[in-house]
């Protein structure tokens, strides 16, 4: 089962090692991690897609709410979370393929952010199924490069993760 | 006032009450062993190799309770304590470990003598920290004992680079300490408490199991009023000996592998597992799936990742153990009522204990003719004084001393369980020989662990630490062999050591007294003998060969599946 998770950590040196070493060490791997700076000072936050039985999951969740520089782990295994993905895709372009890039880019909202004769690069976001989706579509005309994000997530509703 | 890195991080030791530490100096500490030339408030002392300082620390950590130092240059001297840290940290030991590293301006260039000791020690640390300013020394160091002490302990590693040790810079130790991502909840909840109370109350075959988690969180003396308030049978775990008397009759002695009968078929049978500090470890449960199958378990652990970590948990209580029984007690208090009835009605389960410890109570052949270990455990015993720190090495050794010894006071046993690391017993009794100088101090090795860290008879000795070696001598990797003889059709692969070592001359050498005995005849006098002695001694044990450590669950077996006598 996929699971999504967000982790809150300082912003500190071996932080990232620390968290990735439990995935690992339990043979875990990991399908997305994205890590930025948050409004809060010297923070950070994880958000972290991975594979594997719940049971697993749990144990990996109370350990990294036991490394000193995690302050919160948000399981949002339960849907109760926003997702979204950025997507930049390299597409091959000619002739009549330009056309349907161009209707697949609108179908989706996506953008398109640099054009040569033969090709277009498009940034799409949207929900980490959405962003599949529209890689499936443009794969037939020939995918040249694609780099995504990985997921972000944020909970549902007025709170923030402190309240 | 100004004063350099170096002098910072000992005034930092000594703020956080330090009086020993062990360590291993080199090019990148070079400035830390000037400013402890002449810093009188530490004591420096200097084992001859790493690997044993760091379980030295370790071992005045476990015998006193307070955190262990060990310091080490980077490089190899860093990488020679890993096995130090692995132990203390697979037993939750605090300790602080500060190693040297090279000039800030240098790391990650492969300099000389550089590893990335953090990296390297990611996985056996509790946390760990690298000084990069002179600014940071003091709140680094508050952090590091904190951490190492506090919650679920263990070591705490600091790299220390040299330019930061050279660097000037004003002392200012802050008083408090506040890391907003690490707050051990330390405080039993109160309704969990009810309901472990009504649940031990409604059961007819409680055991209490209790672990190293006891002997760390200062836990005896509630477990000893708790058990004796409803008359509860105890088992502990290797590291939970001495959490509870072994003298008192509800005791059942130690369980799992190489436990006591009644120990294992009081588990099998129970119908309310009480765990408390103890991790359900596969030594302990055996086959996992038919572990204690009629039981109910309550799991009282202050790091909530033990808990439901190997088996399933009915009522768990997430909080310092001490605090957590000491609320038990007081509910017990209150349902004061209930209990003789309660006690009255666990009769048939007592009568059922007492009849597997008389089935089968821990025992040996006696031979007049050639030495039984457990003898000797049991002549040690014997002569020890009530208070003696016994620590010992990994092996057969370990195990007749875990079931022969009769532990009745905590941090008296320091052994190596959850790493199982030989080479442990001379260091770490020479760790608890410095911290308590006037008791005495005794550690059981076999004749393969004790090589492993020989050398440190030159530290008893300089230091003038008299350590109490015994080495029960099979000329074998005994447990090892035991393995081969069960289930390898005894093809005994490189286990038997062959070379007989003269341990008498090689005390000599080093300047100490060694005493041996071949017959049985011998061990009383050679134990008298060498207690007598002012300082440290071996005193070596010629035992039966291939003795077996019985019972015996074999691995992947059943906890009730013992193998008695083979
Ligand atoms: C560092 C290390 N290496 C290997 C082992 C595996 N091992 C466990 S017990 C044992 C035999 C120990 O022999 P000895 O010290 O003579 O003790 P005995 O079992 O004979 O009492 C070995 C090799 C270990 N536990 N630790
Ligand atoms: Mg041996």
């Amino acid at each position: 089962m996929q699971h999504t998770i967000s982790v809150i950590v300082e912003n500190d040196f071996g932080v990232l090692s620390r968290v990735a070493t439990l995935f690992s060490g339990r043979g875990f791997n990991i399908e997305s991690l994205s890590v930025a700076p948050t409004n809060e000072d010297g923070l950070s936050r994880m958000t972290i897609v991975t594979r594997g039985d719940a049971q697993i999951l749990e144990q990996i969740n109370k350990q990294l709410n036991k490394l000193i520089d995690v302050l919160k782990v948000l399981d949002f295994s339960d849907g109760s979370a926003i997702e979204r993905e950025l997507a930049l895709i390299k597409v091959s372009a000619e002739d009549d393929a330009r056309a349907e890039v161009l209707r697949v880019v609108d179908i989706f909202r996506a953008k398109i952010i640099d054009v040569t004769p033969k090709s277009y690069t498009i940034e799409a976001t949207g929900n980490p199924l959405k962003i599949d989706a529209i890689l499936d579509l443009l794969r037939p005309l020939g995918l040249k490069e694609v780099v995504r994000t990985g997921s972000v997530a944020i909970g549902r509703g007025a709170k923030g993760w402190n309240g | 006032m100004k004063m350099n890195g170096a002098k910072i991080m000992l005034e930092c030791l000594k703020k956080e009450g330090v009086d020993t530490v062990f360590g291993y100096p080199g090019g990148t500490v070079i400035n830390l062993y000037d400013a402890l030339f002449d810093f009188k408030e530490i004591r420096h002392i200097l084992p001859r190799h790493e690997q044993a300082g760091t379980h030295a620390a370790d071992g005045y950590a476990r015998a006193t309770g307070r955190v262990g130092v060990a310091i080490a240059t980077s490089g190899p001297g860093a990488t020679n304590t890993v096995t130090g840290i692995a132990t203390a940290y697979m037993d939750s030991i605090p300790m602080v470990i500060i190693t040297g590293q090279v000039p800030t301006a240098l790391i990650g260039n492969d300099a000389f003598q550089e590893v990335d000791i953090i990296g390297i020690t990611r996985p056996c640390t509790k946390h760990s920290f690298l000084i990069r300013d002179v600014k940071d020394i003091a709140l680094t160091m508050k952090k590091a004992f904190y951490i190492a002490r506090s919650g679920r302990p263990g070591p705490v590693l600091v790299d220390f680079p040299k330019d930061v040790q050279m660097a000037q810079g004003e002392f200012h130790y802050p008083e408090t300490v506040d890391i907003r991502g690490y707050k051990p909840n330390l405080s039993g909840h109160p309704r969990q408490v009810e309901k472990a109370m009504a649940m031990i109350l409604d059961s007819r075959r409680p055991v209490m199991y209790v672990g190293g988690g006891a002997v760390l969180g200062d836990a005896a003396e509630p477990v000893t009023l708790l058990a004796r308030k409803l008359s509860l049978p105890v088992t502990t775990t290797l590291m939970g000996l001495g959490s509870f008397p072994e003298s008192d009759d509800l005791s059942l002695g130690m369980l799992g592998m190489h436990g006591a009968y009644c120990a294992n078929m009081a588990m099998t049978h129970s119908d309310l597992i009480i765990a408390i500090g103890a991790r359900f470890d596969d030594r302990v449960t055996g086959k996992l799936s038919t572990f204690a199958p009629h039981a109910k378990i309550i799991h009282i652990d202050v790091d909530p990742t033990s808990i439901k970590k190997n088996v399933r948990v009915d009522l768990p209580i997430v909080g310092d153990v001490k605090d957590v029984l000491t609320k038990m007690i007081q509910q017990a208090d209150k349902s004061n009522g209930k209990i003789s009835e309660f006690v009255a009605a666990l009769s048939p389960w007592h009568d059922d204990i007492s009849g597997w410890k008389e089935k089968h109570p821990l025992s040996y052949k006696q031979s007049s003719t050639i030495i039984k270990p457990q003898f000797v455990i049991q002549k040690l015993r014997e002569l020890s004084d009530e208070d003696a720190i016994i620590s010992t090495d990994v092996g057969q050794h370990q195990m007749w001393t875990a079931q022969f010894f009769k532990f009745n006071k905590p941090r008296t046993l320091l052994t190596s369980g959850g790493l199982g690391t030989m080479g442990f017993g001379l260091p770490s009794a020479m760790g608890a020989q410095a911290a308590f100088p006037n008791r005495q101090v005794i550690t059981i090795c076999g004749d393969g662990g004790i090589q492993m860290n020989i050398q440190e008879m030159a530290t008893l000795v300089q230091n003038r630490l008299p350590v109490k070696i015994v080495i029960l001598n099979n000329n074998f990797l005994g447990m090892v062999r035991q393995w081969q003889e069960l289930f390898f059709d005894k093809r005994y692969s490189s286990t038997c050591m062959e070379l007989p070592i003269d341990y008498i001359k090689l005390a000599d050498a080093y300047g100490a007294k060694g005493f041996l005995a071949s017959k049985p005849g011998d061990v009383e006098s050679v134990i008298k003998q060498g207690f007598e002695e002012k300082g440290p001694v071996i005193m070596e044990f010629k035992i039966a060969r291939e003795e077996k450590v019985l019972p015996m669950v074999p691995a992947g077996a059943s906890l009730n599946e013992m193998v008695l006598n083979a």
